[in-house]
């Protein structure tokens, strides 16, 4: 789960993180008033949205009056900033940060994860802060400081002390350096994140380290412990269909095709989705009803696929184990007479029972299109949505 | 011969008065794995469909004998219940639960280093179908009726998508030694490369059939060793090749974020490696049937 900056900033410092003042603002007046407050003759507004690459896209500006504030936040707020991380829909900005502008001689780039090889929380650093990381591997990978956190022990005040010496942290800045190596570290693991990074981390004139910006990404399995933290979920910030599923308890990821997808299992998703695209089609959504693929689940899953607009024919793949296909069928069959669809769809089932499981489906005298293997319910898919766009008409074939 | 479990291997389950716990206790019974003890805090005494339940892994161990473990305990404690079972003296523990936090993972994992090699469990999952040996023993929530006995290996994060190679094997007549669920959690108890090494031992496994799927080094690190190591054929799967990079495809741990972690890239690597990669879902069983009839 992601949150804003200002959210990242303020749990930051509570460990120990030095930042720049700033405030929250959910109108231009309020912006302004911020800033006046703050006091200063120069300040960066920033918009508030769950991704990167604001900067370039319009979403950070730096102003020199209460006037100017006004002004730049007027165009921000209700817009939608479209990133390169955002895809072309964009993400609305409700919120904007007032920060002081704060003058520095070097950017440093810091970032926490959590590094699969190892197993181990991995801190990454380096001395070129201000490009996103996959630019510093492309053009600077000589600069990148890469260090594993026993987590027996946690960072110890030593392995900070490398890294700093490693990026040229000034002797009398070493301390503060660590603090804020060890303050990040803290908040990782006691809060459950996956991810923290500051980028920049920066060095002032006037020879402080502050967080410049900050990103923080939560681990969902975790919340259950961090109430305070899963309050700072922002719907406005997530694909509303997504929202929707995931509030139902299903794993939903729109995409941009048209052939809407329903599956049980992550994995078999995906393959399905592959399948799709290798038959000449493009899915619509990635979609797991979980393994059990339990009536009800079939029954959201046709009402959530089918709300999509782009959606021109559904594919259902249901690998019925314990759970027999002609349970399955059955409720494939009640999920499209209580919620009927326009378009066509494919049935596949596999696994236990699956004879009977088809009979179930023939029997329903619903249009259902049945398929065998995966291959053949994607080809069957695809030409369903092909015939359907070129004679208007509904599939009704059932073999 | 088979890995990890055989048809005496002596199996607890954590967890087993749950509801779920108590049906998949039931289909192992039925298949015939060797269930011999439960493990649930402050329920000992009880029974569930016959067999034993305790209060602590120790207990069960002491009582039964038991090698193996099943833990079916929801997600804030099962990272408890895993080093409970690596501290009580099972030898391979399997973890269906899906929702681990990872930061407990990573102390499970860091735990478990604690023993000496030789006496070190062995977990697969968290977040898996589990693991059946056909014919012998089923450690897990698969159906276990869609597994012949036989001589491909198979190893895979997803579910429902190594039921699907194993139901294709099967439509050719074709077996399986055993099939091990490693589990769609960015930090698991074995790698794809932990259990090849297991496979390339065992002399009733002939090839390997490896699913992976997008996210994570563990199938580049698996072709590295299969290039070095490995004498048996391996022929992979891997899913995701329409997945959006930076979003998380169901799995937890199913999120290209680094360089070599989408499909594309990891069929590249393993296809180097001399795997032969299925091109698509369908055609896994065919494939492996072509590769043992040239072998």
């Amino acid at each position: 789960m992601d949150i804003h900056e200002y959210q990242a900033k303020e749990i930051l410092h509570r460990f120990g993180v030095a930042i720049p003042d700033g405030a929250l603002a959910y109108s231009p007046e309020q912006a302004a008033y911020r800033a006046r407050e703050m006091g200063g003759s120069r300040w960066i507004v920033k918009a508030q949205v769950h991704a990167g690459g604001r900067g370039k896209a319009g979403g950070v500006k730096i102003c020199s009056s209460e006037h100017e504030i006004q002004d730049a936040t007027n165009d921000m707020f209700g817009r939608r900033l479209v990133t390169h991380q955002t895809g072309e829909e964009g993400k609305g900005i409700y919120r904007i940060y007032v920060e002081a502008a704060v003058p520095f001689e070097r950017e440093i780039y810091l970032g926490f994860v959590l590094d699969r090889s190892s197993q181990r929380v991995m801190i990454v650093a380096s001395s070129e802060g201000g490009m996103e990381i996959e630019e510093i591997s492309a053009t600077r990978p000589e600069s990148i400081v890469r260090s594993t956190v026993e987590p027996a022990v946690g960072l110890q005040e030593f392995q900070a002390r490398e890294i700093a010496f490693a990026l040229n942290i000034p002797t009398d800045m070493i301390q503060q350096m660590v603090r804020t190596l060890q303050g990040c570290y803290r908040a990782f693991t006691e809060l459950d994140a996956t991810m923290v990074e500051i980028n920049p981390l920066v060095i002032t004139a006037d020879r402080r380290i502050l967080a410049l910006d900050a990103k923080m990404t939560f681990d969902t399995n975790a919340l259950f412990r961090h109430p305070a933290i899963a309050e700072l979920r922002d719907k406005s910030q997530e694909d509303p269909r997504e929202s929707r599923a995931a509030d139902r308890g299903l794993s939903y990821i729109g995409l941009s095709g048209n052939i809407g997808c329903i599956v049980n299992g992550a994995g078999l998703a995906m393959a399905t989705m592959d399948t799709i695209k290798l038959a000449g089609g493009e899915p619509a959504n990635f979609l797991d009803i979980g393994g059990g693929a339990t009536p009800e689940r079939v029954a959201k899953a046709f009402r959530l696929v089918n709300s999509d607009e782009n959606v021109q024919a559904i594919l259902v793949n249901i690998f019925a184990g314990i759970n027999r296909c002609d349970w399955v069928a059955e409720g494939v069959v009640q999920a499209l007479q209580a919620n009927p669809v326009d378009v066509p769809v494919v049935v596949r089932l596999a696994g236990t029972n699956v004879e009977e499981g088809l009979k179930i489906l023939a029997k329903s005298g619903l249009p259902i299109i049945r398929a065998t293997s995966l291959m053949e319910a994607a080809e069957r898919a695809v030409a369903a949505w092909k015939n359907d766009q070129t004679q208007n008409t509904r599939m009704r074939i059932v073999k | 011969m088979s890995i990890f479990l055989d048809r005496n291997t002596p199996v607890i389950i954590q967890g087993i008065t749950g509801r779920m716990a108590q049906f998949h206790a039931k289909e192992m019974l039925d298949y015939g794995t060797n269930l011999v003890g439960g493990v649930v805090p402050g329920k000992a005494g009880e029974t569930v469909h016959g067999v034993p339940v305790f209060d602590t892994v120790k207990q069960a161990v002491e009582a039964t004998g038991a090698e193996a473990s099943l833990v079916f305990v929801p997600p804030p404690f099962a990272a408890d219940s895993i080093m409970e079972a690596a501290d009580g003296g099972i030898r391979y523990c399997v973890c269906i639960t899906d929702g681990i936090p990872a930061q407990d993972m990573i102390r499970v994992k860091r735990y478990m280093m604690r023993y000496p090699k030789e006496r070190r469990m062995v977990l697969t999952g968290p977040n898996c179908a589990g693991t059946i040996s056909p014919g012998k023993s089923l450690v897990g929530i698969m159906p276990g009726h869609i597994y012949l006995p036989g001589h491909v290996g198979i190893v895979g994060r997803s579910g429902t998508l190594g039921y699907e190679a194993a139901q294709q094997l099967k439509d050719r007549g074709i077996g399986v030694s055993t099939s091990v669920g490693i589990g769609g959690d960015p930090i698991n108890g074995s790698s794809f490369r932990d259990i090849l090494e297991q496979f390339e031992k065992d002399p009733d496994t002939h090839i390997v059939c490896l699913i992976g799927e997008i996210g994570g080094p563990q199938e580049a690190e698996a072709a590295a060793w299969i290039q070095e190591n490995m004498t048996k054929p391996v022929v992979a799967y891997i899913a995701g090749l329409t997945a959006p990079k930076g979003r998380t495809m169901g799995h937890a741990g199913a999120i290209i974020s680094a360089f070599g972690e989408s499909a594309s890239e990891k069929v590249e690597i393993l296809s180097a490696a001399g795997v032969t990669v299925a091109e698509n879902p369908s055609v896994i069983g065919e494939t492996i049937a072509r590769v043992l009839n040239a072998a």
